[in-house]
């Protein structure tokens, strides 16, 4: 120890930064001033949790002991749940991977990589509930406007992650096609999709995850699956039942994401 | 005249005011072996690439003509339409040998069909019974048909870029270009891949232009050698006139790291064994 400090050289250490010093106390003064201009809109009253405690520690008696009685009703509604995140992932993803190219500056032109963009953040910028209530209208109650809901908002959300990946790749394997005389749709097709599979598929798993996950209240807007159940419990105060149905929701999706990142993890 | 490669007057300007290809112009003949060396940054790479189509040349500057087995691939700046079929017919071997890494050693080769097959089928990567034996027979000739089934990023990268060079077998091509081939080999890989480049040449007739860094390979496997500084010729002929005394002349300045790899001996004699070559420190070389 001692022969290193005898041997250490003589090194400055750089002062402080004013600048950056001035820059981070401006960061969170801003980060102040947004939380404190926000608190009136968002109806922030802590002091209520504190002073309906009772009524509250009430309503949560309701939910103990759950009532699992009707579990296979309840188990069936979870499994049509996931069917519904089966089939909006599986068109979506299909549909994505055309998208996603046209969306991809280094495959596609700029006068269609634009409007094809903007057409995906609309896709993405729309819950999925609110695609659920509209083609709830359009082709009736029940699970098949869920399946169109997931599908169009999860477009939006894959071509733009699958367009990332695109535009990360390594531009001389498709190079090296080009040169072979190959077309541009064997450009993709050889060059740029082995590149980005592994991640196609892990965001696609990924996005299965989150899609069981919001399939559960698609049914609270009449587009079918275990919300529907869920939604008609609370509104009728069956507590207990309710409390069934979430931690049957609970297994499922955590069953759901721990196999499906496994599944990620084996592409990887 | 027929000619394999014929470069009239092309110049490619990337940043105002320096060209990267300044009014080269040149010709191959059918059967040629021929290296194409300089400095790095002497426009060899961009050369290439305009001989192969993959960059347009000065619109408003010479004549920017380049044909390849007398088809035209540009034409003051423009590119020929028919381009994508006319790459089928020339092979690029690129230094970074730009495989697909993800797949098999095979597929990468039949990628060489891509041009000549229907494009129903290859869309949906099908490749008949007589394609893949012409593929396997490729990868024969250059001795690698034992990793066929290996995924390319397996391979050395000696064998990755014979895999390279079977792929532009698998075309068919009567042209082959080929870009640094060997600069990021050891030397025994180099030789190995040099000796089938040149065994391409003697046996198939195919006309090779090859890239080089290295003035000693140039002069052992190419009879002719064509030199280029700031994207100017400064030396067209025989390779065996390229002495120790000409290069420097020719290379001013930049001579050094041309002759970093360079043989000693006054009077160049190619070595029996590259990886014994002795290397000449630059420090060493004088001004
Ligand atoms: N796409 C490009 N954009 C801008 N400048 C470029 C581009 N490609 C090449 N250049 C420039 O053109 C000149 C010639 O480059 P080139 O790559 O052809 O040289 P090279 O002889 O192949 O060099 P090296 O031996 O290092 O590969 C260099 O000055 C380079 O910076
Ligand atoms: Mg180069």
């Amino acid at each position: 120890m001692t022969s290193i400090t005898k041997t250490r050289p003589n090194i400055d250490i750089p002062p402080r930064d004013l600048k950056r010093s001035v820059t981070n106390i401006a960061m969170w003064a801003v980060l102040a001033g947004i939380l404190m201009w926000s608190w009136e809109g968002a109806d922030m009253r802590p002091m209520d949790l504190w002073t309906d405690a009772a009524n509250m520690s009430a309503f949560a008696k309701g939910f103990f002991p759950p009532d699992m009685h009707r579990w296979p009703t309840f188990m069936a509604e979870m499994i049509v749940t996931v069917k519904i995140a089966i089939w909006g992932t599986a068109l979506a993803v299909v549909t994505a991977i055309p998208f996603g190219i046209m969306s991809s500056e280094n495959i596609a032109p700029f006068w269609l990589v634009q409007p094809v963009r903007r057409l995906m953040d609309a896709f993405r910028a729309i819950n999925e509930i609110v695609f659920a209530m509209l083609f709830v209208v359009a082709v009736g109650l029940g699970p098949f406007a869920g399946v169109l809901a997931l599908w169009i908002h999860t477009v939006g959300v894959l071509a733009k992650l699958m367009s990332e990946a695109v535009e990360a790749i390594d531009p001389e394997p498709v190079e090296g096609i080009r040169a072979t005389g190959g077309t541009k749709l064997h450009e993709i097709i050889y060059g740029v999709i082995p590149q980005v599979m592994p991640l196609w598929i892990s965001f696609s798993l990924y996005r299965f995850e989150s899609n069981v996950r919001s399939a559960t209240v698609l049914g609270i807007v009449g587009a079918g699956g275990i919300g529907v159940l869920l939604w008609e419990l609370i509104r009728s105060f069956e507590y207990a039942e309710t409390a069934a149905v979430l931690i049957i929701i609970v297994i499922s999706v955590t069953v759901i994401d721990m196999f499906s990142q496994f599944l990620r993890r084996l592409v990887i | 005249m027929t000619s394999a490669i014929q470069v009239t007057n092309l110049s490619k300007t990337f940043r105002a005011g320096s060209r990267a290809v300044d009014d080269v112009s040149f010709s191959v003949a059918p059967g040629e072996m021929v290296a194409l060396i300089g400095a790095s940054g002497s426009g060899k790479s961009t050369l290439l690439r305009h001989v192969a189509g993959l960059v347009e040349a000065d619109r408003d500057v010479g004549e920017g003509f380049v044909t390849v087995d007398n088809r035209r691939i540009q034409d003051r700046g423009k590119i020929d339409p028919d381009i994508r079929s006319l790459r089928r017919d020339i092979g690029f071997i690129f230094q970074q040998f730009n495989l697909i890494d993800r797949l098999s050693v095979l597929t990468n080769v039949l990628c060489g069909v891509l041009g000549r097959a229907p494009r129903w089928r290859t869309t949906f990567l099908w490749f008949t019974r007589e394609e893949k034996r012409l593929a396997m027979e490729c990868l024969a000739r250059v001795g690698i048909s034992g990793q066929a089934q290996q995924r390319a990023s397996t391979l050395s990268g000696g064998q990755q870029q014979r895999a390279a060079i079977a792929r532009a077998l698998a075309q068919k091509a009567r042209v082959v270009l080929a870009d640094e081939p060997i600069s990021s080999l050891d030397p025994a890989s180099s030789k190995n891949v040099m000796e089938h480049l040149a065994a391409i040449n003697r046996d198939d007739g195919v006309t090779v232009l090859v890239s080089l860094h290295q003035v000693d390979y140039a002069i052992r496997y190419c009879p002719r050698t064509i030199a280029l500084r700031d994207g100017k010729i400064v030396f067209d002929g025989s390779s065996k006139k390229l002495t120790r005394a000409v290069l420097t002349d020719l290379y001013g300045d930049s001579s050094i790291e041309l002759l970093g790899e360079q043989h000693e001996t006054q009077d160049f004699r190619p070595p029996e064994h590259l990886p014994e070559t002795p290397r000449l420190a630059p420090e060493a070389i004088p001004a």
